[in-house]
């Protein structure tokens, strides 16, 4: 077989399975195809979910010097297995005074929202399983809905901490969804489309046959992605910016009365929200499913993707295993006054980087530009002067 | 096939307008709010302007629903429940909306089937937004501007 | 069958009277705002119906229309709730019946 072949092995299986059904009408055959991929995708990355919820707590460890899962199967990788067991038989508990309808209605709708968003994402070479013209915007208006489920959840449930816990969500998530957006505008500005696979197409060329045309290679990509990056890790509510679910402080934040299924339907929405921010970072800057050097082409399109989500995650969970959680009111003033000037910086950058010809010169002064905010944000921003020394007042 | 998900569409908007418009519990009708416009979205993909149509989504669901639950949360002391309801309201509706029935039917139509027409695309769009329509776009972006500055001079704490 | 204009507009034509119905006999500010979203929105759909039913190619106009109208709408709600919470400070109520003074 031709790696060519390997590569659309997915794409040939589906028209395969779909001959079956040759003659039938024709919007039979587009059900089928769509529920071909919506199979696909959940199979995919409910597996994926299994598979990173106890390679996390392995690495974890690993980070903190203990054996991490390793009693049930080998290596401790039926884990999620039996978790799933566990998760089911439990008794499903809503609260007496909770408001009934909102309260169930909510962790359904936090999950078809993060599975909905990972639709548009090109998994490969001909496999994105939901191509429309506005693809990047589709993820956004989908992943804005999470906001609402996450206020449902907490109001739903009537309980202080759930409601304490959906604010601090909502409020960290609504002023972390600017940079988000705004940082992957100057990837849809220089590609001039809103569709990930034209953005994906746009980084597929190599410099000297080893330097991909990916958008991190480039200063305002590089700049954006960090952002991009660190949103996401508010987005998803994880380490170091999981204040809403602080356990020390408010239990589980929005999830606290939810037990049984319902939990696991919030647990499994977050990871899916997760890898569909980590699958959008790798499409906008990290050259999608291309391979990094020209002569690696031949490894099938899918397994880059892949490869490259895995590292994302890997950075995830190792940033879960090293910070300590960040304080509200920093993560606020973290995202209105650097992140924000910052995001539009890039934009500026990459304007700057497209009018001095995308070549060695624009590559230097969007660099420039970039520094010189960062440098002059810095100054603006200093706030060592404010503290003082610290003292220590013991019971003395 | 079409039909069906116009008649699907129109039942699931119009059954949460009305929810919307005359649930007690504010927070419902905030949800069933965000159902509707769910819905209007709907209509607009079934009309071939997708691109509004997740604009209708990112605009009302992310940011004015969010905005109303937070509005309902700021203001939840106000105990006293929706206490009248002016019956009046009803009259007018119904007499306004079977004016426009009447206007509607009795005017002869423009087409009865939607003429054929390429994909509107995002490109498109943006190119007519640059070129005729850059003026409307600068005075929206100055309004929104506007808007924005003086939604946060309103909630400001007052000083005494 | 597929659905005339006049359906469209039927529509429409509803979804705005229910939102006339929210604004008129509510006495709740925050559903009088809700209201007047419906009432948009149903203007909205109604340019867009007569865009994709209109003669063509013509420019997009009913879309342009649309998205204006929609990021004016995201304004007036801005502004809208901002008013409400401003007034729910002052007067303790967002009952619009209790509001009768100017003067605070």
């Amino acid at each position: 077989m031709s790696s060519d072949s390997i590569d659309q092995i997915f794409i040939h299986l589906k028209q395969w399975l779909l001959s079956w059904l040759a003659g039938a009408p024709d919007w039979i055959i587009q059900v089928a195809s769509s529920l071909l991929n919506i199979l696909a995708l959940l199979g995919v990355f409910l597996t994926l979910f299994a598979l990173i919820s106890v390679l996390e707590r392995k690495i974890l460890g690993r980070m903190q010097n203990r054996y991490g899962p390793n009693r049930v199967g080998p290596f401790g990788l039926f884990q999620p297995i039996a978790d799933g067991i566990k998760m089911l038989i439990k008794e499903d508990i809503v609260p007496a005074r909770a408001d009934k309808i909102v309260h169930f209605l909510a962790p359904i709708l936090i999950a078809a929202t993060a599975i909905l968003a990972l639709g548009v994402i090109p998994y490969g070479r001909n496999m994105t399983p939901f191509a429309i013209d506005g693809g990047i915007l589709f993820f956004f208006a989908v992943g804005s809905t999470t906001e609402l489920a996450v206020f449902m959840a907490g109001w739903g449930s009537n309980n202080k901490f759930s409601m304490l816990g959906a604010m601090r969500a909502i409020a960290q998530m609504v002023s972390y969804e600017l940079p988000l957006i705004i940082t992957t505008l100057p990837v849809v500005m220089v590609v001039g489309a809103l569709s990930p696979d034209a953005i994906v197409a746009a980084q597929s060329n190599y410099s000297f046959g080893f330097v991909p045309h990916w958008f991190v290679a480039t200063p305002w990509g590089a700049a954006a992605f960090v952002l991009f990056f660190v949103s996401g890790l508010v987005e998803s509510n994880r380490t170091p910016f999981d204040v809403p679910e602080g356990e020390s402080e408010i239990v589980a934040g929005h999830m606290t009365e939810y037990s049984g299924f319902k939990y696991a339907t919030f647990f499994m929405a977050e990871y899916i929200g997760m890898f569909a921010i980590s699958g959008l970072a790798v499409t906008l800057f990290l050259g999608g499913w291309h391979a990094p050097v020209r002569v690696l082409q031949f490894i099938p399109s899918y397994i880059w993707f892949f490869a490259k989500l895995s590292a994302l995650l890997f950075v995830y969970i190792w940033l879960r295993g090293t910070l300590p959680r960040t304080r509200i009111d920093h993560i606020m003033n973290f995202a209105w006054k650097f992140m924000l000037p910052m995001a539009f910086t890039c934009i500026l950058a990459a304007a700057v980087w497209h009018y001095a010809g995308r070549g060695l010169a624009g590559w230097l002064c969007s660099l420039a530009v970039i520094v010189i905010v960062y440098i002059a944000l810095s100054i603006l921003l200093d706030t060592r002067k404010r503290f003082a020394t610290r003292t220590y007042r013991f019971a003395e | 096939m079409n039909s069906v998900a116009f008649i699907l569409i129109a039942l699931l908007t119009l059954a949460a307008a009305l929810a919307a418009a005359s649930l007690p519990k504010l927070i419902h009708a905030a949800l069933s709010f965000a159902v509707t416009f769910v819905g209007v979205a709907a209509f607009f993909f079934l009309l071939g302007a997708e691109f509004v149509g997740l604009v209708q989504i990112f605009v009302y669901i992310g940011a004015v629903a969010v905005l109303i639950v937070f509005t309902i949360l700021l203001t939840r002391r106000d105990v006293g429940k929706d206490r009248g309801f002016n019956w009046a309201g009803v009259f007018i509706a119904i007499a306004v909306f079977a004016g426009l029935l009447w206007a509607i039917l009795k005017t002869q139509p423009l087409s009865i089937a939607a003429p054929p027409i390429e994909a509107l695309t995002v490109r498109r769009i943006g190119e007519v937004l640059m070129t005729s329509y850059v003026w409307p776009l600068q005075c929206v972006g100055l309004l929104l501007t506007a808007a924005l500055i003086g939604a946060l001079i309103l909630v400001m704490e007052e000083k005494r | 069958m597929t659905p005339t204009l006049q359906l469209f507009l039927i529509v429409a034509a509803a979804l705005f009277c229910i939102g006339l119905l929210a604004a008129l006999s509510r006495r709740h500010a925050i559903f009088i705002l809700i209201g007047i979203e419906m009432m948009l929105a149903a203007a909205n759909l109604n340019f867009i119906a007569f865009w994709r039913f209109g003669p063509q190619p013509q420019p997009p106009t009913g879309v342009m229309v649309a998205i204006f109208s929609i990021a004016i709408a995201a304004a007036e709600a801005a502004v809208g709730l901002a008013l409400v919470i401003a007034v729910y400070r002052h007067y303790r109520t967002t009952n619009v019946d209790q509001l009768n003074q100017l003067k605070g």
